[in-house]
């Protein structure tokens, strides 16, 4: 019996090309995020560790430690961006169930509307709302002639300002990913619950809310992480009242010209926002695990 | 409801009684006005083509369609109105729809939860009921973990855990594999006579509803076709519409001469007297039919025809014939190692010779609903 040349050797080497091409279309995308991210990310911490001096030092880091402004603005951020994203679930999660339940055609209409602002500049939807807001805005002065209140109240300048105009940004963030898991959602879930004797309130929390669930996890997750770095509509909106990681920042590259309180400000913000999503996506993966995920 | 009397795994069923349902789509009759008794304890399957309003019939039954107009009675009870989490009635999906985010027993004991029935006995009954479906200790399992015929088990247990008197199934079957199904037939046919809750099955699939039915209503436009057991169904077809839809048949030509039917020009020899109606079509299943020997055998009726392809398929064969007039007649023979050799040849005349009995002339509609069996 002659053997028969089984081309064990030509094989491999065909994958190992083939790995290789792919990597090869990879590449341009590999380099630029080696050059817009890795390094200036790795140049950002290094210059964190600069001192005021020049030389290597961790004053950047204990000035945060000790100073008082900056665990209030650390605070103040968090609580911005918990709010917000609060906020955006209230109004985003009936809207998107809403969106829903709609025959495709209306949903997708109502969805643009959503998506409207979008497409608008970020700068002119602030100046907008800063307009609209204040004290002898629209809002004031239509408020006070249907009576809702007499004086002109303050609604801009400060943290109600700064709530309204990030929830107004953040809410499409939270809509489209909640909408899709909840077009996602088989009606025949709904439907067995309802055949099993489920009234539609029980149908919605034991059945509807946990499978929307997910979909409502990652949205809020991709508010509060833009949330904490968010700058120009809590500049604009807060009138200096609402200061936040990302005006600090700022201001100490505008005002102090410190590029090393800046860095580890920068740094301290990066590390927190990846632990926020490291601790996430370990929770996500528990929910799969007890069943809470689903396709 | 239903809670606690558990003396008897025998459920007191309750007959089902539909009058008038009508839906429309636009201008589309889904149901046009459906009349339909179903006998408490009954195994009935709506039977019919995708788009006939089967499947619309059973999301009435079960509350998810709302109709225009109609009555539907569960025993004494009117429901039309009632919205499908009160109606108390089990359901299989066709594609099961187990909560993903629950387990097995979390799915199964989901009813038993809504209504209130203590912990301990949630337990105990789900896992008697999975024991039912042959699914004892599967409780933990995820959904995700099962198999397709798995699925449609758990997807039955969670269906009677809470001991409906009426059970829907929408297409169980149609997502397993032809060996299962098989198997699942029977099983179910099975659980039906254990359990004697009043089953409405919804198929396409006509095997498997001469198979698992009490009695089969066929429904095609909206409207009731025929009504009667699967023997009758098959054997007479009350339209051309049933004929053709159940079996494989061919459909001959024939003329009414005062009490005689004529086929060519010849009298047919019957077993019972014509339906009723104006048009006639012979019906001729191909197992029904044979190829006759050269001698004339008794009083079976003849037709001359030529063959044109034999094909063999293991346990049958099936071979085209061509008649005189250019219908083509389809004859199955049972495949002995005797047979093989004396199979015709293409092209070669044959006699086919069909029984009185076997000999069914049919109202020659489409339409129009059959006799109540």
């Amino acid at each position: 019996m002659t053997a028969v040349d089984l081309h064990a050797e030509g094989l491999r080497r065909d994958a190992f090309r083939e790995r290789l091409a792919l990597f090869g279309l990879c590449s341009p995308a590999l380099t630029l995020i080696m050059v817009i991210l890795v390094i200036p990310v790795g140049w950002l911490f290094y210059v964190s560790f600069i001192g005021a001096d020049g030389q290597f030092s961790l004053e950047n880091y204990d000035r945060m430690l000790t100073s008082k402004s900056y665990a209030r603005i650390f605070r103040t951020t968090f609580e911005v961006s918990l709010l917000t994203t609060a906020i955006c679930i209230l109004i985003g999660y009936p809207l998107a169930y809403f969106l829903s339940q709609m025959p495709s055609r209306i949903a997708n209409l109502c969805l643009i509307t959503v998506l409207l602002p979008f497409w608008t500049s970020l700068l002119v939807r602030t100046y907008a709302w800063l307009v609209l807001l204040q004290k002898k805005g629209l809002v004031n002065s239509w408020a006070i002639d249907l009576g809702l209140w007499d004086e002109p109240i303050k609604i801009v300048h400060n943290m109600t300002g700064t709530l309204i105009g990030m929830v107004h940004i953040m809410l499409p963030f939270l809509v489209l990913p909640l909408y899709g898991s909840m077009k996602a959602i088989d009606r025949d879930y709904l439907r067995a619950a309802s055949n099993l004797g489920a009234s539609p309130v029980r149908n919605f929390w034991t059945v509807f809310f946990p499978l929307s669930a997910p979909g409502l996890f990652a949205g809020s997750l991709i508010v509060f992480v833009l949330c904490l770095g968010f700058y120009v509509t809590p500049a604009v909106l807060g009138g200096g009242k609402v200061i936040l990681v990302s005006m600090k920042i700022a201001s100490n590259i505008e005002l102090f010209v410190n590029w090393g309180a800046a860095s580890a400000l920068g740094v301290v913000l990066l590390v927190l926002t990846m632990l926020i999503l490291w601790g996430a996506a370990r929770f996500l993966k528990l929910e799969q695990l007890t069943g809470g995920g689903h396709q | 409801m239903g809670r606690g009397a558990l003396t008897s795994q025998v459920t007191e069923a309750l007959p089902i009684t539909i009058r008038g349902v009508t839906k429309t789509y636009g201008r589309v009759h889904a149901l046009d006005a459906v009349d339909l008794d179903i006998r408490s304890g009954e195994f009935m399957t709506l039977l019919g083509p995708s788009g006939s309003g089967k499947s619309t019939l059973l999301m009435v039954l079960a509350g998810f369609t709302r109709p225009d107009r109609g009555s539907l009675m569960f025993g004494d009870r009117e429901v039309i109105r009632t919205p499908p989490h009160l109606r108390n009635v089990g359901m299989v999906f066709q594609n099961y729809a187990l909560f993903p985010h629950m387990t097995v027993a979390g799915n199964v004991g989901y009813p038993l939860r809504l209504r209130g029935v203590p912990k301990a006995e949630i337990a105990e009954r789900c896992e008697r009921t999975l024991e039912t479906v042959q699914l004892g200790g599967y409780g933990e399992r995820q959904i995700d973990q099962l198999s397709g015929g798995q699925k449609q088990r758990v997807a039955l247990a969670r269906a009677i855990v809470f001991e409906p008197r009426i059970l829907l199934m929408d297409e169980p079957l149609s997502a397993l594999d032809k060996k299962l199904r098989d198997r699942m037939q029977i099983e179910l046919r099975h659980l039906h006579e254990k359990l004697g809750m009043t089953t409405v099955y919804v198929t396409h699939d006509q095997r498997e509803a001469l198979t698992m039915s009490d009695r089969i209503a066929v429904i095609n436009h909206g409207r009731l076709m025929q009504l009667d057991t699967p023997a009758r169904i098959y054997d007479r077809p009350a339209n051309r519409f049933v004929a053709d839809f159940i079996g494989e048949s061919a459909f001959l030509p024939v003329t009414r001469l005062g009490e005689a039917v004529l086929h060519a020009g010849l009298p047919l020899t019957l077993a019972e007297p014509p339906p009723e109606a104006d048009r006639l079509v012979l019906m001729i299943r191909p197992e029904r039919v044979k190829v006759a020997s050269g001698l004339a055998e008794g009083n079976t009726n003849r037709f001359a025809a030529t063959v044109s392809d034999i094909v063999y398929q293991g346990d049958s064969f099936l071979m085209y014939a061509t008649l005189a007039d250019g219908t083509e007649v389809n004859v199955r023979g049972v495949v002995r190692s005797t047979t093989i050799a004396e199979l015709p040849t293409v092209g070669s005349a044959v006699m086919l010779a069909l029984e009185p009995e076997d000999t069914v002339l049919i109202a020659d509609t489409d339409s129009g609903a059959g006799t109540a069996g």
